[in-house]
């Protein structure tokens, strides 16, 4: 059985009394022929994957092949190691992080796409930067990572998550709600919780384009990264706390696709407006090209 | 509707930096070799719109000679890969057509055979046409292809053949230039079969092509 709305995730859950996590490896098991224990592996070894990145990510300080990116990271953990962040360490780890996996993805490093690659930082961050500092098990992150994965691939049922099709609302966007209901799953929160965290993501970031300069996932892919990233951490708290998104999560979803289609294709991964066509990015281009 | 794996949505672990640019262009690669089967000296490569446009920054260049040396997609050798290529030329042109797709690739080995592809989104790629013949293949599948003169009852002798090995046909396409003329079928299966079968095939009456291509992991 495919689950095509939350609304019958949601079901699921109460008529089986189970967490969305448990519903996400049944489902993945029928699909496979294996057995939970089996895909609760595979999720474990994205997880290591996920900390590689971020590890070989804070390791490195290597430009992409364009030379614009891949230095910002280490900026933070100077700054971090003689100042803390006003909002404290978990804040540190989660922006550190997350462009420690992006910078790492534009060098031609190994991450895990989550769902994108270039949107591959935040879930990540998320999930290691809380774990480490609450001291979060690793089968609780594992149960995070596939309370992130359905509320994914939900998404992806209705609209293709690529920036092409739905803009960067699509990527980055989609990648916070992931993230929002993986924290909530590992901070103790019930179905209505995550999903109230991942709705409260996604209706705030609807609208969200996606015009990278010169058509790569640099500018400005890679600082979206750990701004999404904290941005989802509001989502997740304001639902820990009770708040409720008066729209359903599955109507913002396919408010999320008509604003897609809505979309001008200038703004959505042609590089052919938005950022893309400021007199910087030309300049860009122009240097670039003579590169090449 | 087919139902999508949630690791279609947490995964795949790859090298960067594009899903589409870099781990689709591998997979192309990959897939294209999959098809060749043979050793080969010389590869070529033209790369269409955005692939000819952006696939420099992306690395596409490098992911497509990864792929057709048959190195997965998160092998980190992929960013060096032009150091560690010694055996094999291989070269590059870029073209603008709007009637192809916007991340698009023809794949030449040795001059002998020419697999042109997509790289669909998130890593998917969509195989479309192998020498000349239209074809839809995803890699999510072992398939058999075969090309042979259209002509009534080729469906059920190469089914047959199939279907005594007792593998299922997950799915089954037929194509042709016209009635009589040219044919291609495809088969996708759920386990893949042997060279066996791939010889008995061969045997048919005017079949002249046919190959097993492996699916992608």
């Amino acid at each position: 059985m495919t689950i095509l709305s939350f609304l019958e995730l949601e079901n699921r859950c109460e008529t089986e009394k189970k967490s969305i996590y448990e519903v996400a490896q049944d489902e993945e098991a029928s699909l496979s022929g294996d057995i939970v224990d089996v895909i609760r592996l595979r999720v474990l070894e994205d997880l290591l994957a996920m900390k590689d990145a971020i590890k070989n990510g804070l390791a490195s300080k290597e430009k992409s092949i364009s030379g614009w990116c891949g230095d910002d990271c280490a900026k933070l953990v100077k700054k971090y190691s003689s100042k803390p962040a006003l909002f404290g360490r978990i804040f540190e780890k989660i922006t550190t992080y997350a462009l420690a996996t992006v910078e790492e993805n534009l060098r031609m490093g190994r991450i895990v796409a989550c769902p994108t690659a270039g949107s591959c930082g935040i879930v990540p961050s998320v999930i290691v930067a809380v774990s480490e500092e609450l001291n979060v098990p690793e089968n609780q992150q594992i149960n995070g990572l596939l309370t992130a994965g359905l509320v994914g691939l939900i998404v992806s049922n209705k609209v293709q998550l690529a920036g092409a099709v739905a803009g960067c609302q699509a990527e980055c966007g989609v990648a916070s709600a992931m993230a929002a209901a993986a924290l909530v799953q590992m901070l103790g929160g019930d179905t209505s919780q995550i999903l109230n965290a991942a709705a409260l993501a996604l209706k705030n970031i609807l609208g969200l384009t996606c015009d990278p300069v010169c058509g790569l996932v640099e500018v400005p892919c890679v600082k979206r990264n750990p701004f999404l990233a904290v941005y989802s951490v509001t989502a997740a708290e304001l639902a820990m706390c009770g708040v409720e998104s008066k729209i359903p999560i599955d109507e913002i979803v396919d408010t999320l696709k008509i604003t897609g289609q809505l979309m001008s294709p200038l703004l959505k991964e042609t590089s052919l407006g938005g950022l893309a066509k400021t007199k910087t990015a030309l300049e860009l281009e122009k240097k670039l090209f003579k590169k090449k | 509707m087919e139902q999508k794996s949630l690791f279609s949505v947490i995964s795949p672990i790859m090298v960067g930096p594009s899903s589409s640019h870099t781990a689709g262009a591998v997979r192309l690669g990959l897939m294209a070799r999959n098809i060749y089967k043979n050793d080969f000296k010389n590869v070529k490569f033209i790369l269409y719109n955005s692939f000819a446009t952006t696939g420099f920054g992306h690395g596409t260049d490098k992911g497509l000679l990864a792929g057709v040396l048959g190195y997965s997609v998160d092998d980190p050798i992929i960013k060096e890969i032009f150091d560690r290529v010694s055996d094999v030329t291989y070269s590059y042109d870029y073209v603008e057509d709007i009637s192809r797709h916007p991340n698009s690739v023809d794949i030449t080995f040795d001059n002998k055979m020419t697999i042109s592809g997509d790289s669909v989104g998130a890593g998917e790629i969509r195989i479309n046409c192998i020498n000349g013949f239209s074809v839809n293949i995803d890699g999510s599948y072992d398939t058999l292809l075969l090309m042979y003169k259209d002509r009534p009852g080729m469906i059920s002798t190469v089914s047959d053949i199939i279907q005594k090995q007792k593998v299922n046909i997950a799915s089954l396409h037929c194509d042709r230039s016209s009635k009589g003329g040219v044919a291609s079928m495809y088969l996708a299966l759920d386990i893949p079969v042997g060279d066996d079968v791939v010889e008995k095939v061969k045997q048919i009456k005017d079949v002249f092509f046919v190959t097993n291509i492996r699916k992608l992991k």
